[in-house]
């Protein structure tokens, strides 16, 4: 492209190329920044400046100063070195929290994922041929907000309002979605319900796009339907289905709407219940030690740990691919 | 309307005869009826999965209080006769439960997801053609540190980001919601693969060659060539705004700067509500606008959860 707009502008006399090109380098290189720049700047600002300040910021804590026994001082900012990520590291509550979540992430992922997986497979299979409905019907949910999904399932595990509590009471089923060791298994099927639809429609968008002939190639060798879907859909999906389980993964470490919906209805769940719970409170200073520096603290060691297992889940899958 | 009737029926055979040809398969390889039965069957078992919630919002959305826990679940209360009126009992309490500030809280919402969706678009699409179409120093580090903040934890940074408009007085503003809402890595993902497959060069050789400006050439040529792909760059935006309750939760404090999302919430948490009624009604009504949207751009959204599965 460069090449013919030179020899083009440079009227075809090769010796003067040389000081055109990079005159035209220059021209480029300022253009490209030029409608970089809008997003580049706004990128900067949402983005790299927030986490400069959240790093900068973790190392300070915010105290009250000449008050008296009584506090009531002006606050002010005291470096305190690493003493956030210490109470962060040490806190037992925070460390429930990541357990919590961790749970959940290896509880709903995969089975979000293999769902959605199973449901784009099957749409896909040469049976049902109507797809439309199905393909929207199970979209729906990702249309409704996280904060309105999760109202309408507290409802909905309400034993006082809720048909699907009362149905299986009168089948001789007993349940309280909000007791302690099903309270988050409630939460997973919020998230499930809200997501699955949305993955499924990535994995028919990768499924669909495969080139028929490879079928009937298959075909031919005497592959039969269940052989295909291993042997070629499979492998074909894979990538998309690499990329939904990291976001996947990023996403349940930052749980957030859920919990905090829940806890409208269920005051077992605490003010750390999920560490982003946590994170938002401190910054809030609704838990103590409040404040920017320790929320900040939290955000980090959030952020590092989610790094960590979608760096540790890239790398286990691309072992297993190789092998 | 029989002339009607039977044009639609033809069509609807040539499409179901297209379908087929699709479809064709040999007699070895069609499935058994049996699976084709379990299959529809799981299907259909998925289906209700998905939709009965909604299904009961909508007739949770006509009940009051009492039908609420002692009528049956899955119908509506009353007969149809009278669901006008008792969908119109509930609506009048919703807006008095709001204080009147219902529709000012969908109004927000439009205006945070309007906002912040088309001017993400836009900036996210320049971004996307320049590191598609322009070599520049530092290009592939841009992409690198854009991409790579595709997979951060976005909640994550909603705390810094609180922090900064809190120093800059800015919380408790619409822009607090709407800044961080306008910056996508994922727009900026998509608009790159658009401009890459879809914008040929000879065009823009072509329009150089004719005099043209860069800025001209984008705003007249490169902008139209991409107006499918800025649609659904829009929508995922939009979405993901009107979906966005973290940072409205922190950002704002007064009443009458609420999204629906957070409005909704705030009534939620009241100790002393309980009109579930009105209030699924309010969740119906909030989230309409987002329905609408997404089944007036189907076959945009669809092609853009395309281009990030085959491409991504």
């Amino acid at each position: 492209m460069t090449a013919t707009t030179q020899s083009a502008k440079a009227g075809g006399a090769r010796r003067a190329a040389k000081p055109k090109r990079s005159n035209a380098a220059k021209r480029e290189n300022r253009t490209g920044w030029a409608f970089m720049a809008p997003f580049g700047i706004l990128f900067a600002l949402v983005f790299i400046l927030p986490i400069i300040w959240a790093v900068y910021s973790s190392f300070f804590r915010q105290v009250s100063e000449g008050g008296g026994a009584y506090g009531g001082g002006e606050l002010v900012n005291q470096f305190v070195g690493f003493e956030n990520f210490q109470y962060v590291l040490t806190s037992s509550n925070f460390w429930g929290g990541i357990g919590r979540v961790l749970i959940y992430t290896l509880i709903q992922v995969p089975i979000m994922i293999i769902a959605a997986l199973a449901l784009a497979m099957l749409i896909d299979s040469f049976v049902v041929k109507h797809i439309t409905g199905f393909r929207l019907g199970y979209f729906l949910p990702y249309a409704i907000p996280g904060v309105v999904a999760s109202i309408i399932w507290v409802y909905l595990y309400n034993g006082q309002i809720s048909p699907i509590v009362k149905g299986l009471a009168a089948l001789g089923i007993n349940v309280d979605f909000f007791a302690d060791n099903i309270v988050l298994a409630s939460m997973a099927n919020i998230t499930t319900w809200t997501f699955t639809g949305y993955n499924m429609l990535i994995f028919l968008a990768a499924l669909q796009a495969i080139p028929h002939e490879l079928y009937e190639a298959a075909r031919i060798d005497g592959a039969n339907g269940f052989q295909i879907a291993m042997k070629i859909k499979l492998p074909n999906v894979r990538s998309a289905a690499l990329l939904a389980m990291l976001l996947s993964i990023v996403g349940t470490i930052q749980l957030f709407n859920e919990p905090q919906i829940m806890q409208t209805a269920d005051p077992g769940i605490s003010k750390s219940y999920t560490p982003m719970m946590m994170a938002m409170n401190t910054s809030q200073g609704t838990l103590t030690p409040g404040g920017d520096g320790p929320a900040s603290a939290i955000a980090i060691v959030m952020a590092l740990i989610a790094g960590v297992l979608a760096m540790a889940y890239a790398l286990v899958e691309r072992k297993v691919n190789a092998e | 309307m029989i002339a009607m009737s039977s044009q639609a029926r033809a069509r609807r055979k040539a499409e179901k005869l297209q379908a087929k040809a699709a479809n064709d398969l040999p007699r070895s390889m069609r499935p058994s009826p049996v699976v084709k039965v379990i299959t529809i069957v799981v299907l259909v078992a998925a289906l209700i999965y998905f939709l009965f919630p909604i299904y009961w919002a909508i007739v949770a959305s006509t009940k009051n209080p009492s039908q609420m826990t002692g009528s049956n679940g899955l119908w509506f209360a009353v007969g149809i006769d009278q669901l006008p009126d008792a969908i119109a009992t509930n609506y009048s309490k919703l807006l008095g439960w709001t204080r009147g500030q219902f529709w000012r809280w969908v109004l927000n919402s439009l205006i945070y997801s309007g906002v912040s969706a088309a001017v993400g678009t836009i900036v996210a699409v320049m971004a996307g053609y320049a590191t598609a179409k322009f070599n520049f120093r530092g290009k592939n580090a841009a992409i690198g540190v854009i991409m790579g903040c595709m997979l951060m934890p976005a909640a994550l940074l909603t705390i810094p980001q609180y922090s900064i408009f809190h120093a800059v007085h800015l919380t408790n503003t619409m822009l607090a919601v709407i800044i961080p809402c306008s910056v996508s890595p994922f727009g900026f993902f998509l608009g790159r693969v658009y401009a890459q497959s879809s914008v040929p060069n000879e065009l823009l050789e072509a329009a150089r060659i004719d005099g043209a400006g860069e800025a001209r050439i984008f705003f007249t040529i490169v902008l139209r060539i991409l107006a499918p792909a800025m649609v659904t760059i829009f929508l995922f935006l939009f979405v993901a705004t009107w979906n966005n309750f973290l940072l409205p939760l922190m950002m704002l404090s007064s009443d009458s700067l609420k999204p629906v999302t957070l409005g909704l919430y705030g009534m939620v948490s009241l100790a002393t509500f309980n009109d579930r009624g009105a209030l699924m009604m309010g969740a119906l009504l909030g989230v309409l606008p987002v329905i609408v949207l997404f089944l007036g751009l189907q076959r945009y959204w669809q092609a853009g959860l395309a281009a990030g599965a085959v491409k991504g």
